[in-house]
């Protein structure tokens, strides 16, 4: 039984960071319609950044967030206003051809510049720190990871609701011509908004950086994970990418305890029979 | 004044006004009549920036404005009502007026004076924009353009699906509108009621100015023969 509740409970934590993976995702999907290939790569763009930040200047890979955050929101303003910015809007197919080829660019540049070797940003301390909480045995890190994740949802969701930029984009999903008639400069803005889909990226990468070795070609793993948070929970629904990041968690460490190489095959498993289930997510309001 | 001077505009191959020139001064209701596809909405689309065209096809007191984006006639003072409202559904009746406040310009028409004058949006502010009248979505369409404090505001299809009372509601605010001094162009489909609330019109036939004149001197027959391209 206490076996049973300390799976459930690392699912869920486990969950919550790849619900973090998906909130980008959920994020470009909601306000922009575009479906990001490349967000599993850029995710591990992130992780390489970390790595660099930290062999030159020997901080904690936690606190060189300070720098990569901003990095990463140059990085997706930039990639947003060169770029994605001319394929936006288009056609939902267009962004994600173009992606597809950044995806395969992305990770060709981080083979050719790091190599195809493994790295990692383990880190002993952290790593090892646990609690005992009546026989259920929790470690900091996914701890950790999930109070960033819920943090990050949370921040989101109050940008979106109560703020100025919110209702920017809320209003730029709905109708991007009439939005440009109350003067929404739509393009400026979709690159900020990608510029804060980097900003969170950052934060799942350092996470999943600590907590997993990674390589160039890592992407595609992340992106699927993410994709599967965003569409159990349904398109453009946030809090909906979160518990559907948290099914995801909760089904590959069931399902690895039924056989420990079967985790991520449960979570795909689970993923299929719910989409087969609810075709438009869980936690769609209206089905238009 | 607003001023197009021959104005043309084209979607791709499709040349949908020719030597379009019509002005609006401030203070001052002008209506633009003519059948669907006469090339209205088209003419509102090419002054706020939707449809690109030529610099000096328009002007705002005299400087040629035309082929700017929407932001940037919207910052100069030039605000457009579109067809069928167009509200935002996933932002309620405030936020829609807030964020048309934040991006125009500042002004007589805050939000809170919005408020005032249409003491209707009182009880609807928290709404989301769908869950409203057409006559209540109108008003809060034109108070979402007012908020923006244009100098010149574009209402097409000003009563398009309103109730009477609706409409009569709707012209009261524009009444206001005018006599705060801003230049408004309307399109109505009521033909008598367009000339009756304007102080000049322009008939439009496929593309084109066909007929311009003082509403109140407007001679019906010529006006039906503008209309029907007879």
């Amino acid at each position: 039984m206490t076996t049973l509740i300390e799976t459930l409970l690392n699912g869920l934590l486990l969950g919550a960071l790849y619900a973090l993976f998906g909130l980008g995702l959920s994020i470009s999907l909601g306000v922009m319609r575009m479906i990001n290939i490349a967000h599993g790569d850029l995710i591990v763009v992130g992780a390489y950044i970390t790595s660099v930040v930290v062999q030159a200047t020997g901080v904690h890979a936690l606190a060189s967030l300070v720098l990569v955050v901003p990095v990463m929101f140059a990085i997706g303003w930039t990639l947003q206003r060169v770029l994605l910015n001319h394929v936006v809007g288009r056609s939902l197919f267009a962004p994600i051809l173009v992606t597809f080829g950044l995806s395969i660019v992305v990770q060709n540049l981080l083979q050719e510049i790091f190599t195809a070797d493994t790295r990692s940003l383990r880190d002993e301390y952290i790593s090892q720190i646990g609690f005992d909480i009546g026989g259920v045995s929790v470690g900091l890190l996914p701890l950790l990871s999930a109070a960033v994740s819920v943090a990050l949802f949370a921040l989101t969701h109050v940008l979106i609701a109560n703020t100025h930029y919110g209702r920017q984009a809320r209003a730029v999903a709905d109708d991007p011509s009439t939005a440009r008639l109350v003067g929404v400069d739509d393009k400026n803005f979709f690159a900020i908004v990608t510029g804060f889909v980097l900003s969170a990226i950052a934060f799942a990468a350092v996470l999943y950086a600590i907590r997993t070795p990674f390589s160039p070609s890592a992407g595609p793993e992340r992106l699927l994970y993410s994709f599967e948070a965003v569409v159990l929970g349904g398109l453009g629904n946030l809090w909906g990418t979160f518990f559907g990041g948290l099914i995801i968690g909760v089904a590959q460490l069931l399902g690895a305890r039924v056989s420990s190489g079967l985790g991520p095959f449960f979570g795909h498993l689970v993923f299929l029979m719910m989409l087969l289930a609810r075709p438009h997510g869980l936690f769609v309001r209206t089905v238009r | 004044m607003l001023r197009t001077e021959g104005l043309c505009a084209r979607y791709s191959l499709l040349q949908a006004l020719f030597d379009v020139s019509i002005a609006v001064a401030p203070g001052e209701i002008v209506a633009l009549i003519g059948s669907n596809g006469a090339g209205k909405s088209t003419l509102f689309r090419s002054i706020v920036g939707t449809v690109c065209v030529e610099k000096h096809s328009v002007l705002l007191e005299d400087k040629a404005i035309g082929g700017a984006s929407e932001r940037w006639q919207l910052k100069r003072g030039i605000a457009l009502v579109p067809e069928g409202r167009r509200l935002f559904p996933s932002l309620s009746v405030l936020e829609n007026l807030l964020l048309a406040a934040r991006n125009g310009r500042r002004g007589a028409w805050s939000v809170e004076r919005l408020f005032e004058e249409l003491p209707i949006l009182g009880s609807i502010a928290a709404r989301p924009a769908t869950a409203l009248s057409g006559g209540q979505q109108q008003l809060v369409a034109i108070g979402r353009a007012l908020a923006a404090n244009p100098s010149y505001v574009l209402c097409d299809e000003v009563s398009l699906g309103l109730s009477p009372l609706a409409v009569n509601e709707v012209y009261a605010l524009l009444g206001k509108v005018k006599s705060a001094g801003a230049g408004i162009i309307i399109v109505e489909q009521n033909v008598s009621r367009a000339l009756s609330e304007s102080d000049r019109f322009y008939c439009l036939q496929k593309g084109r100015v066909v007929l311009e004149g003082r509403s109140a001197e407007a001679d019906r027959a010529s006006v039906a023969q503008a209309y029907f391209g007879v």
